[in-house]
């Protein structure tokens, strides 16, 4: 019995369909949960189905590379999707070029912020050098902070699962914090949450409105640049 | 409907070729992003069909990052040696800078309001 299960998960796991239904059925799952705890912030349907996905590869000792061969074709609809957010600029782009130069400095100043307290703070609390290069990036989008990990002598890999993971907590912590904050603006909102925590914090924004979904779009991609220039730069004097 | 996502994946495809050519510091697809916005700004109208494949790609986001946030399987062993700094550093400085961006905006815009000029 147990053989034949065995065999049935290898056979399977071997095939793109189980890792993208499993990718769907632990999202939907996640999300349902979700709207059923009344969105608590805390049961955030990314870390709910990253859980889930992941304690299922661990129990059954199956490795990432397997699951990602076939999750892979989630993962690139991402690349679409940034393309994507060009929609949402160009519906607020109005409101955008009237604050350009406040939306530059709110940028700019979070940019900063986001990099310089990740690695105090890590830095006080004796975490390794290498965590340390790997951390400074966390708050930009995946494949520049990677690459600007690299530069600054971090593992490109640790950098993704610390970007993804600030994206969660942004996404999770973001709302919450802006409210007792007493920030209503969806300029405001929509550049933090997009500085702060990239695409997830934009996905998040994206369902807080339509205003802030594309001011948090727009902060990421400027962040992304703001910090690929930056960060080296800062980062003579940081380390 | 097809022919807009195609013209999406033109957009990223195009965006990864300029990245690659002119060595800019951002990933292709949001070079792909700029590409499209300067499009849009260009023909000054957004065709419905264009915008529904892109609220539909919008609506679901948050689900594209599960595949990549699964990785963190690999990295189990730092996450638990470093456990302590890791989540102080993530929580802090993430929170700190939604607080510092946020409030330099309102910030900004307040000063804006009260002196016109």
């Amino acid at each position: 019995m147990t053989g034949s299960f065995t065999d049935i998960w290898v056979y399977l796991a071997a095939d793109p369909l189980l890792a993208l239904t499993m990718t769907l059925a632990a999202y939907l799952a996640g999300s349902w949960l979700y709207g059923r705890a009344g969105m608590n912030p805390f049961l955030n349907p990314v870390l709910l189905a990253v859980a889930m996905i992941a304690a299922v590869l661990l129990v059954t000792g199956t490795p990432y590379e397997t699951y990602f061969d076939g999750a892979q074709f989630v993962h690139f609809l991402l690349g679409p999707a940034t393309v994507a957010l060009a929609i949402p600029l160009y519906r607020q782009f109005d409101r955008i070029r009237r604050s350009a130069l406040a939306i530059a400095a709110s940028i700019v100043t979070g940019s900063v912020t986001a990099a310089v307290s990740a690695v105090g703070i890590a830095a006080l609390l004796g975490a390794s050098p290498l965590t340390l290069a790997s951390i400074a990036p966390k708050s930009v989008t995946a494949p520049v902070a990677m690459a600007v990990s690299e530069e600054l002598g971090g593992a490109a890999s640790l950098t993704a699962v610390l970007v993804i993971l600030t994206g969660i907590l942004g996404a999770m912590l973001g709302p919450p914090v802006l409210g007792l904050l007493g920030i209503r603006d969806a300029a405001a909102q929509g550049l933090a949450l997009g500085t702060a925590s990239h695409g997830i914090g934009t996905a998040r924004a994206v369902q807080v409105s339509e205003v802030a979904g594309a001011f948090a779009g727009l902060a990421m991609g400027l962040n992304a640049l703001a910090t690929a220039i930056l960060l080296p730069l800062l980062w003579r004097w940081l380390a | 409907m097809l022919g807009y996502l195609t013209l999406i994946l033109c957009c990223q495809l195009a965006g990864e070729l300029l990245v690659v050519a002119t060595g800019l510091p951002v990933p292709g697809p949001v070079c792909g992003m700029v590409l499209l916005f300067a499009g849009l700004m260009t023909a000054r109208r957004l065709p419905d069909q264009l915008a529904a494949v892109a609220d539909t790609l919008l609506r679901h986001l948050s689900l594209l990052f599960v595949p990549a946030g699964v990785g963190l399987t690999l990295h189990l062993g730092v996450l638990e040696r470093e456990s302590v700094a890791i989540s102080a550093a993530l929580v802090a400085s993430t929170v700190l800078t939604i607080v510092v961006t946020a409030a330099a905006m309102a910030g900004i815009n307040r000063l804006r309001r009260r002196d016109p000029s």
